[in-house]
């Protein structure tokens, strides 16, 4: 994995510098909901029957949600990273070979070192590796769909993979997936625990995504889309993406003075 | 103006969808892929503490159960203890234990089991103890940001009464929500529990 993560200068970042003080293990920050889809989005039918109704009960952090599983390289595989060897049977996936790449940070900026990053999509024509999926495409021989890394030291993560096609499913009778890749990282601590999914910048599906659309912050959903990244981008072989993900930010403990029963 | 804070955002979720065990447990997708795999069984040989399986469903609006759902959980071990740096209670550590697993739901029952010990009660920064608990997590195709819930034991219930979560919760009624069941069957011990996303027993989920 290299190990020199390239400069965050990506002005979707809306950041200047970042702030890092010193790492404390207190809470996480209050997640902004508002940047997040409601449970109960009824553009996404799935969601009205999956979704709460009461409110959520406000939990200030305990050690029970500061902590979360840890993971190292020993969980990991040589291949893991690379989808377009890890199930490689008689030859290479049919598709647009792509790297994908970036960092994963906290709300301060920070790099989130060695956490898991587990992704999983579609083959080139938009069929998954699943026994459920019935959809007309075919099934890839050589490519089984999913992978996973750890970051490195600075939060930095890639992984090698063809690009995901589109596919239908059934939200409305001509609804369509635009391209994407399934994200789960982990973080430093359970309530930091996150699933998304990663677009490519460009896609006309994406503004009439049911299930993208649920986002209600306009920029919260740019976020979710990985520009090109042609510097990345390994000349006759691949093209690249570049996707940062940030995590909920961590309080600090200077003072303890907390005393039981307040 | 005062001095710009420049925080990030943090990035925004989105469904699981239904094909999450292509990523997270390729074996139920129908293929094997990993040299290593993430499972439903917490436990190695030398775990300590009393051996249970959790045993349970999620329930839609209808009161049918989910059979694309995925949970996670965790939780400390037989001491008290999680396995993170951050716990720096007085338990005893078990490297071999993480404390964490996943496990889908059935395809055709929708139920989601674990194989795992029973954790010992916590004691948090403040001094305070804590009933002994396991941490849910849960995502599936309709659920657009992970839901956080708990798990209690039945049998703990003077420590469920003093619980400083399980008081949180303003209608007595609800707490309940949040309790598994023991009972045995072949002499192993199981708790049983039930999430329900919405109804009249709505599981009380929790902004963490």
């Amino acid at each position: 994995m290299n190990a020199q993560a390239p400069a965050l200068r990506d002005p979707r970042l809306n950041r200047p510098e970042p702030l890092t003080p010193p790492l404390g293990d207190g809470g996480f920050f209050q997640r902004d909901r508002s940047i997040h889809p409601p449970a109960h989005a009824p553009g996404y039918k799935s969601s009205v029957l999956r979704s709460p109704r009461q409110a959520l009960l406000s939990l200030e952090n305990s050690i029970s949600e500061i902590t979360g599983p840890v993971f190292g390289h020993n969980d990991l595989g040589p291949l893991d990273n690379d989808l377009i060897r890890n199930y490689a049977k008689d030859g290479d996936p049919i598709g647009e070979r792509i790297v994908v790449h970036g960092r994963v940070v906290d709300e301060t900026g920070r790099g989130v070192p060695n956490t898991l990053v587990e992704f999983w999509q579609a083959n080139a024509g938009g069929r998954y590796r699943h026994k459920k999926d019935t959809y007309l495409a075919p099934i890839d021989p050589n490519f089984g769909g999913c992978g996973r890394a750890l970051t490195d030291d600075t939060g930095y993560y890639n992984f090698r993979t063809v690009k995901p096609g589109p596919y239908p499913w059934r939200n409305y009778v001509n609804s369509w997936r635009p391209a994407h890749i399934h994200f789960s990282v982990f973080g430093s601590g359970f309530a930091q625990r996150l699933i998304t999914q990663m677009y490519f910048e460009g896609d006309p599906l994406i503004p009439i995504c049911p299930i993208l659309t649920t986002i209600p912050d306009k920029d919260a959903l740019d976020r979710l889309v990985a520009p090109l990244d042609l510097n990345a981008s390994t000349p006759f072989d691949s093209l690249a993406y570049r996707f940062d993900i940030v995590l909920r930010g961590q309080r600090s403990t200077y003072f303890e003075n907390r005393t039981a029963g307040n | 103006m005062p001095q710009p804070l420049n925080y990030l955002k943090e990035t925004a979720s989105q469904t699981a969808g239904p094909y999450v065990h292509i990523g997270l447990i390729p074996a139920m997708a129908g293929f094997d892929i990993f040299e290593k795999n993430f499972s439903n069984v917490l436990v190695t040989p030398n775990t300590e503490g009393e051996r249970i399986t959790l045993e349970g469903k999620v329930l839609d609006g209808t009161g049918t159960p989910l059979r694309d759902v995925l949970l996670e959980i965790w939780q400390a071990n037989a001491a008290g203890r999680y396995n993170h740096p951050a716990d720096r209670s007085a338990g005893a550590l078990e490297q071999e234990f993480r404390g964490w697993g996943r496990a889908g739901s059935d395809f055709e029952s929708g139920l989601v089991t674990f194989e795992t010990i029973k954790p010992g009660a916590i004691t948090d920064r403040a001094g305070r103890t804590c009933a002994p608990h396991i941490n849910v997590w849960i995502v599936a195709r309709g659920i657009n940001i992970g839901l956080n819930t708990r798990l209690y034991f039945s049998d703990e219930e003077a420590a469920n009464a003093a619980d400083p979560v399980l008081n949180l919760i303003e209608q007595p009624s609800r707490r309940g929500t949040l309790i598994a069941k023991r009972g045995e069957r072949a002499g192993k011990v199981v708790y049983a529990f039930t999430i329900n996303l919405q109804g009249p027993e709505e599981t009380v989920f929790f902004d963490v």
